[in-house]
């Protein structure tokens, strides 16, 4: 009956859907503002009305409901609690659902904490975010419905995909979709403003919560992915320019770039035609990502055509919403009046600069991750672009970039002093310096860019710093006015020099994994060593353990300091999981400060011995580390107190208001 | 009753969503405005200009610019309406509610009543344990038997009894197993020939294999009534393209049926599929179409899939005489023969040091007749 209740409240979020996209904007083009007020108890009621319906499919998952296919096919009652609830979206039909949870918990969060935007604003926006929700709603009706049932329930279900039982898999998705849906909202704002025919410097003020949001939640999704292939596939890499994981990060650099000149428009009024276009450029590539992993057209251009209605039905969604947009955009655009002007020099010249450099660089990932796909379709030749097509050309683009990048918060508005800001970014100029040289006498035998990188990574990181330290007047005033100073700062300036800093942390990571990582391959008898950089490992012998849905297979390995000192046990082990007759390699890892031993076992060798691929990781875990410096950095932003200026406050409060604020 | 009962709830909430904005009189509508926002950004200036981050008649010119658009909102701004409502917008508004009124008490329920089960009760385990017939309690009674039977491998009668539970299971190879070896200890039946058949088409997903309808045919062969292998003889025939044939064994079987045969209604959904016309009427002759439907559109993914695995398995370890055996029939199946001839070379390449199973593979490619 549960499942029954779901599938009946989808339905009628569908209905919900449609009365939301119609109504507002009628609304609005008659002025009538009861109909433009519909839009926010129908986002309301259809976001209930999808929980509901996803809450459901939770329980039929939890409780392992098999007369509901969906569930016979992706889970199993064996399974822990965790693994039940996530094989939710471990599968494409529940991963649909939790997409139009988010699209339309946003629509429910624009509603109900959106009271700084105009109203005309909010109700367009509000019916366009329905226009995605009722494509996808029905989406899922005709093509991908979680709630089929089965007659005669079977006892047991098929399990989860044994690479998705894991608790990375269990954060990664859902954030993930907050990033990419997240900005689902922006390009609704940004189309309600060219439906409107009104976009000014204030909208980039209303728009930016929303893409701060996303672009956090996206960051972090990303990171997390990234950390659950490191770990969990095997490979003992942290990036592999996979084209699911160049889905999600065309987004990132078109959200970011977004980010940035959204600071432009709202300040100077200048770069509105653009920002509209990012704005909708981020979505179309959220979509454009989805699109790529949920139609199959990934595993092949043949298990597209194997299942059309699905790959169609979503390419369908595609070019309508893009199409449309990009074709309203084509109308509307020229009739925008340009804003202010500025030099080269200057802040606004630097953050065009970045979005030069970070849009390019996007671009380049989109070529490398859908040529190949238009070649197989066009020709049928299977080409595959990897990591020395990105490194050529991603690489010389982002280069740039991060020097210039701390620079930018350095110079002023309108016209800045070049000259100055280096002035000032000196401090962290000659630790760079430091860094470099002393990278060249600690080396031996690296890659001889290896030193500029940690230069780089270090000046960034520096740069931030020194932009933090202007900011205050460190050591230039007492330390009591410099404190006033650091808390009367924005949070927006400590939100950006906390995500640059993020940016250099992130980068220190891959610099030192790529030059100095070491990898070992052998095949050990019990009681053999093997040596890695500072570490010595011996192999105590493998045992079987089993688990709930699984058995491991694990080999005991312990571990010791080169000098003899005892350092621990490892356990890495393969995972045989006999409902799916699969099996996963679990790696296991050891970690010493933000270094870490890596360490995967292959399938065991008839004589007994065992393979082995250990791997020492230096500074690796600075990679992730850094995305959630990025993440926090976005948090303060998204504090900054004038995000909330517009929304009209009770008369009350605001005669309470301490003049001074 | 209930669930509809809740349904109409649900609509009703739903309902009043649509309809609560269009029915207050009075309200004040809320919103911000531009002009807020560059109020904020003209003191804004100021404090960057205190804070030495923008220059003084940078400054000057910033607030010049900010205060143009301030002035441009202002004028822009005009509220909407809410009192006066116009006759125009209250029809607006009446379509509004009369469109409410419509797609969600009627649309909904329309679209459930297509795509929707009301009939099928859930079936939680959990609930299933309560009846002590939980998942958990079959698990330990299927590890009891499967201790007994590893004791104990000649008690025909176990095999017998743990087969079943398998196929519910959904452990069809072990099925297969537990079929061959009753038949191997209690002799054979056309009954159990045909059992064990269902199995291995259980186990290649679906796919009456070469080997299965060789067991089929041996049930015939026994007792030419036993309806399963002639059903499956049937499905054979439909697999091989062979439809007309299919159509004939599954006619002759539903002519020669006793009246009451549970499994009429199965074949008869089965001949409508092959012969395109629509399924008798019958109770749930609707379910069991959908449930062929489904398992139509997936079997070919499913298959592809097992195969692929089947493949990938057998390029790290050749070994496995039995894996190149269905791998080649497999891909015989789904009508690749040159897959198929490349799979038979390959294994005879890995199994080069046993001549009797390269005999296998090629009796088998003799067989499938997908030679030369």
């Amino acid at each position: 009956m549960i499942a029954e209740l779901g599938h009946y409240a989808l339905m009628l979020a569908l209905g919900l859907s449609l009365i939301q996209s119609v109504m507002p904007i009628v609304g609005t083009r008659n002025n009538d503002a009861v109909l433009m007020s519909m839009a926010v108890p129908t986002a309301l009621a259809q976001f209930a009305f999808v929980a509901i319906s996803f809450l459901a499919l939770a329980t039929c998952y939890v409780t392992s409901d098999f007369s509901v296919l969906n569930v016979y096919e992706n889970s199993n009652s064996a399974m822990p609690l965790l693994y039940r609830l996530t094989s939710v979206w471990g599968n494409h039909e529940g991963s649909m659902m939790l997409w139009v949870s988010i699209l339309t918990l946003f629509g429910a969060l624009v509603a109900v904490f959106g009271v700084n935007l105009p109203i005309k604003l909010k109700a367009n926006a509000l019916a366009v975010q329905a226009w995605i929700a009722a494509a996808f709603e029905l989406f899922i009706l005709a093509t991908s419905n979680p709630f089929l049932r089965i007659a005669n329930a079977p006892f047991e279900g098929r399990d989860l995909n044994p690479v998705l039982q894991d608790p990375g898999l269990a954060f990664h998705p859902p954030f993930l979709y907050l990033g990419y849906v997240g900005f689902s909202i922006v390009f609704s704002l940004a189309i309600a403003a060219l439906l409107e025919g009104r976009i000014d410097a204030a909208w980039a003020r209303f728009a930016r919560p929303w893409v701060l949001g996303a672009w956090m939640c996206l960051t972090l999704g990303i990171a997390g992915g990234s950390y659950w292939a490191y770990y969990e596939l095997g490979w003992g890499g942290f990036w592999f320019w996979d084209p699911v994981e160049n889905a999600s990060l065309m987004p990132w650099l078109a959200g970011t770039a977004l980010l940035h000149s959204a600071v432009v428009m709202e300040k100077r009024g200048a770069l509105k035609v653009w920002t509209i276009l990012l704005a909708i450029v981020a979505f179309s590539l959220s979509l454009i990502g989805t699109f790529l992993v949920r139609s199959g057209v990934l595993t092949s251009v043949h298990a597209f055509a194997n299942d059309p209605t699905r790959g169609i039905f979503i390419l369908a969604i595609l070019v309508c919403f893009i199409g449309g947009a990009l074709a309203l955009y084509a109308w509307r655009a020229p009739l925008l009046k340009q804003g202010g002007l500025f030099a080269p020099i200057s802040r606004e010249g630097a953050l065009v600069f970045n979005n030069l450099f970070l849009t390019s660089a996007c671009a380049t990932v989109f070529v490398g991750t859908l040529y190949p796909l238009a070649l197989e379709a066009l020709t049928g030749d299977k080409i595959s672009v990897g990591p020395p097509f990105f490194n050529l050309t991603f690489g010389p683009l982002f280069l740039p970039l991060l020097v210039a990048m701390p620079f930018g918060p350095l110079l002023g508005w309108k016209r800045g002093d070049l000259l100055a800001a280096a002035q000032r970014l000196l401090a962290a100029a000659v630790l760079a310096a430091l860094a470099i040289a002393g990278g060249f006498a600690l080396q031996h035998g690296g890659p001889v860019l290896a030193p500029f990188g940690v230069g780089l990574a270090i000046f960034i990181m520096a740069g931030a710093l020194v932009d933090l330290a202007e900011r205050t007047m460190f050591l230039r005033i007492p330390p009591a006015a410099m404190m006033r100073r650091a808390i009367g700062l924005p949070r927006s300036a400590w939100g950006a020099a906390f995500a640059h800093f993020g940016i250099g942390v992130t980068l220190m990571g891959i610099v030192a994994v790529t030059a100095w990582g070491s990898e070992r391959i052998a095949a050990l008898k019990p009681g053999g060593t093997i040596d890695i950089a500072h570490f010595r490992l011996t192999f105590d012998g493998t045992f079987v353990r089993p688990g709930p849905n699984y058995s491991d297979l694990v080999g005991r390995f312990t571990v010791f300091r080169a000098g003899g000192e005892l350092l621990g046990a490892m356990e890495p082990s393969r995972r045989t999981f006999p409902a799916r007759n699969m099996a996963t390699t679990e790696a296991a890892l050891m970690t010493r400060r933000l270094n870490q031993v890596y360490l995967s076992l292959g399938d065991p060798n008839p004589d007994g011995s065992v393979p082995v691929r250990l791997y020492f990781k230096p500074l690796v875990l600075m990679i992730w580390l850094g995305a959630v410096i990025m993440f926090i950095g976005g948090a303060l932003s998204l504090s900054d107190r004038r995000l909330r200026i517009g929304a009209p406050r009770p008369a009350k409060a605001a005669a309470l208001q301490v003049p001074a604020e | 009753m209930i669930l509809w009962c809740i349904f109409a709830v649900m609509t009703a909430a739903a309902v009043l969503a649509v309809l609560w904005p269009l029915g207050r009189r009075r309200q004040r509508f809320g919103g911000g405005s531009d002009v807020a926002v560059y109020k904020d950004q003209l003191q804004e200036i100021d404090r960057d200009r205190a804070g030495g981050l923008i220059g003084d008649a940078e400054a000057e010119a910033a607030r010049l610019e900010v205060s143009r658009r301030l002035l441009a909102a202002a004028e822009a701004h005009r509220p909407p309406d809410s009192s006066v409502a116009t006759q125009r917008s209250l029809r607006l508004r009446r379509i509004a509610a009369v469109f409410a009124l419509i797609i969600l008490p009627f649309g909904a329920p329309a679209l459930y009543v297509a795509l929707g089960s009301p009939n099928i009760a859930g079936e939680p385990v959990f609930a299933r344990v309560n009846t002590s017939q939980g998942s958990e309690s079959v698990a330990s009674l299927v590890g009891q038997v499967e201790a007994h039977l590893a004791r104990n491998p000649n008690d025909a009668t176990g095999w017998e009894l743990i087969a079943p539970v398998y196929m519910r299971l959904g452990r069809f190879d072990d099925a297969v197993l537990a079929r061959k070896k009753a038949l191997a200890l209690k002799g054979e039946t056309a009954t159990r020939q045909a059992d064990l058949g269902e199995a291995e088409v259980a186990a290649a997903n679906g796919v009456v294999t070469a080997e299965a309808k060789a067991v089929f045919e041996r049930a015939t062969a026994l007792d030419p009534h036993e309806a399963k292998a002639r059903y499956f003889l049937g499905l054979a025939a439909e697999q091989d393209g062979k439809t007309d044939a299919a159509v004939s064994i599954w006619r002759t079987l539903l002519a020669e049926a006793p009246p009451n045969a549970p499994w009429v209604g199965f074949v008869r959904v089965a001949l409508a599929r092959v012969s395109g016309t629509s399924a008798a009427p019958g109770p749930n002759a609707n379910d069991v179409a959908d449930a062929a439907k489904m398992s139509n559109d997936q079997r070919n993914d499913m298959i592809r899939g097992m195969v692929a695995n089947l493949a990938s398995r057998l390029h790290d370890n050749g070994a496995d005489v039995e894996g190149w055996l269905r791998l080649v029939r497999a891909y015989a199946v789904l009508g690749e023969r040159d897959k198929a001839k490349n799979a038979a070379a390959d294994a005879r390449r890995a199994l080069a040091d046993h001549p009797e199973q390269i005999k296998r593979i090629d009796d088998l490619v003799e067989g499938l007749g997908i030679k030369g």
